[in-house]
């Protein structure tokens, strides 16, 4: 029988893997993710049971940060160079949120995160 | 405790503060964190149908021992079938709801099944009214 192995990553390998700018969240690279789970549509992100995920999206704007303070998403990874504002940074620090900037587009993005075992959320 | 909050339609900036402000509050009355998320979820996404469709609205959120009682009132478009409206992708949502990250159709769903009780009481052309209510013991 083939055994299933649930893998975790931290943030820094994230990062890493990535190349990604590291805008803020330093003191919580070591936190551990399970699962990854990539849109631009918020209200998909809001129907997520599932806790330790990574969010990989190319939106840029007030409501990602909210969505995840609200979904308790501890990492937010921004696709396409997409920069944040600093009014994100800001609810992201008050949060415990880590923010990447990727320069990658999110195709490429979610390949290598998925080819490195984070796991889908379905 | 009772909280009080308005809410301006188009303003996309502000939607979720409300939520924010309950989330640490039940963080204070050491609600579990899972109940947590599931009341500000709900809430959240009741915050953001007002922004997206009305002119202006208000919440009112009553928290006892056992439960939390959120109130959302809008002055709106109402809801012309609130059940075609409950079915996971109808939307009514603009173009600019859309690019803000939400008009999925997933509002009133989600808000179904993250509150214990969901009430909606909508008139068309004066406003809907949104009743979530949450017990912290499952």
């Amino acid at each position: 029988m083939k055994e299933e192995t649930l893998t975790i990553m931290n943030i820094g390998k994230i990062c890493n893997l990535l190349k990604a700018k590291l805008i803020c969240g330093a003191n919580l690279l070591d936190k551990e993710v399970t699962y990854g789970f990539a849109s631009d549509l918020m209200s998909d992100v809001l129907t997520l049971d599932n806790d330790d995920i990574v969010l990989i999206t190319g939106l840029t704007n007030m409501q990602t940060m909210r969505t995840a303070e609200i979904s308790e998403i501890p990492c937010i990874v921004f696709v396409r160079n997409k920069k944040v504002t600093d009014e994100m940074i800001k609810i992201a620090i008050d949060n415990d949120i880590v923010l990447l900037e990727c320069k990658y587009s999110m195709f490429k993005t979610i390949g290598i995160l998925y080819e490195n075992n984070l796991k889908p959320v379905y | 405790m009772n909280f009080n909050f308005k809410i301006n339609g188009g303003d996309f900036s502000g939607a979720g503060r409300a939520s924010s402000d309950i989330k640490k509050v039940l963080k204070k009355l050491n609600v579990h964190p899972k109940i947590i998320k599931r009341i500000v979820v709900a809430l959240y996404e009741a915050e953001v149908n007002v922004v997206a469709h009305a002119k202006k609205g208000s919440i009112n959120a009553e928290i006892d021992s056992e439960k939390i009682r959120i109130t959302v009132v809008d002055e709106g478009p109402g809801i012309p079938d609130i059940k075609k409206a409950m079915t996971e992708g109808f939307s009514t949502a603009s173009s600019k709801v859309r690019e803000m990250g939400f008009g999925a159709g997933m509002g009133l769903p989600n808000m179904k099944k993250n509150a214990d009780v969901l009430n909606i009481k909508s008139n068309v052309g004066s406003g809907t009214m949104v009743e979530l209510i949450t017990f912290f013991k499952s």
